[in-house]
């Protein structure tokens, strides 16, 4: 895609964007609050040790537990989980910023690096 | 009377943390980005600020959204770091500066912001990042800090405006003060990234050299875009910028730029670092 197309028309919704507004954060609350409780080390260590209990813990949604069951990220966003805790999600499972661009994008790692570097 | 030094920005990508850490500032892959620091050193070691006042953004180690304040001002002895979800190393603390901090709060609230006020605050990769390449290995920082937090996560977020004006009524404070302290002003943050949605890896050279082209002079004109269209142009995450143009209202009316260090990509994020000092 073209940066103008990236970038879109002002007044227009942006392209492949959500904005985290009111109406997100209230949707995400728990999948975030989960995320945020990924701070510490040993809740990072409960959720691997029983992934259905701790997001049973959290109340998440149906559709939020779906999306972190298939670690589909664009799900996640859709159920209203915010990147910043979402990546605190993706360290448990050793992903970087680039492993959770490229699982969006749905290309591959290697693709995803190589179109970061392209833009230089 | 204290003085204003000048200001000091970059962008604070987790990443950069690891990069040092493992000594890899020489790498192909950094090296164009910790290029633009041996500047930022002469400079601090000319100038010798002994307090920082700082605007970030918190990515969910302080706040969290049962409570998310639009700005917040920390007013604490003491600002230490801690596991930010990754299990790194945490970074050294910070010694604040309460007595200005709750003198900048005064100056903040009858100009009619209405700021959080935080005795206790962790301070995260935002903050810390950019004093570990500001002084590299120190083991203490040569700085106290007055941290002030700007809400870039929630939407709403404040507009480019009122970040700015928040910024000129930092400075307004700061010339009131009575103390004889050295004062540098430290931005953090962006610029032009998105980490979320299909969007993911969208970085815009030319809105970065536009904030950076208007910044010393101009910053009014960064101001001319509503938070949408700043998103648009930045990228979720690239509105970080918001901290940018904080910082450059705190350190008053006219500046001018004395270094700039822009390079593509670092992680998902346009780099960039600038020196600008009152003119
Ligand atoms: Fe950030």
């Amino acid at each position: 895609m073209t940066i103008a197309a990236m970038i879109g028309k002002p007044g227009k919704p942006i392209p492949g964007t959500t904005l985290f507004d009111g109406e997100a954060a209230r949707k995400g609350y728990a999948l975030n609050a989960m995320c945020y409780s990924f701070n510490e080390a040993a809740n990072r260590q409960a959720f691997l040790a029983d992934e259905e209990g701790y997001c049973a813990r959290y109340r998440l949604t149906p559709g939020q537990r779906r999306a972190v069951a298939e670690r589909d990220v664009l799900g996640m966003i859709a159920a209203g989980g915010n990147i910043y805790y979402l990546a605190k999600l993706a360290g448990i499972f050793g992903l970087n910023v680039q492993d959770v661009g490229a699982m969006q994008t749905g290309m591959s790692v290697a693709a995803f690096k190589q179109m970061l570097l392209d833009q230089a | 009377m204290a003085e204003v030094v000048g200001a000091y920005f970059t962008s604070h990508v987790p990443s950069i943390g690891g990069a040092i850490h493992r000594g890899a500032q020489d790498d192909p892959y950094w090296k164009p980005f910790f290029d633009g620091f041996p500047r930022v050193h002469e400079w601090l070691a000319e100038m010798k600020p002994d307090v920082a006042v700082t605007f970030s953004n918190d990515h969910g180690l302080n706040f969290f959204l049962d409570k998310m304040p639009t700005f917040a001002v920390g007013a604490a002895e003491e600002y230490h770091n801690a596991d930010e979800g990754w299990g790194l190393p945490v970074y050294t603390s910070m010694k604040g500066h309460p007595a200005l901090s709750w003198h900048v709060i005064e100056q903040l609230v009858a100009d009619e912001f209405d700021p959080v006020t935080c005795q206790e605050m962790l301070v995260d990769h935002a903050l810390s990042i950019p004093f570990e390449l500001a002084w590299p290995g120190a083991d203490q920082w040569p700085v106290r800090v007055v941290p002030i937090g700007i809400n870039t996560v929630q939407h709403p977020l404040p507009s480019a405006r009122r970040c700015l004006a928040l910024g000129r009524s930092v400075h307004r404070a700061l010339q009131s003060w009575q103390g004889a302290e050295r004062i540098v002003i430290i931005g953090t943050g962006g610029l032009s990234h998105q980490l979320d949605g299909e969007r993911a890896g969208f970085m815009n050279r030319e809105y970065d050299t536009f904030c950076m082209d208007k910044l010393a002079a101009e910053p009014d004109a960064l101001t001319r875009d509503s938070i949408h269209e700043i998103v648009r142009q930045a990228g979720t995450q690239g509105v970080e910028v918001l901290n940018w143009i904080a910082a450059r209202g705190a350190l008053g009316p006219s500046a001018r730029e004395i270094h700039r260090n822009y390079h593509i990509p670092i992680s998902n994020t346009a780099g960039a670092t600038m020196l600008l000092e009152p003119a």
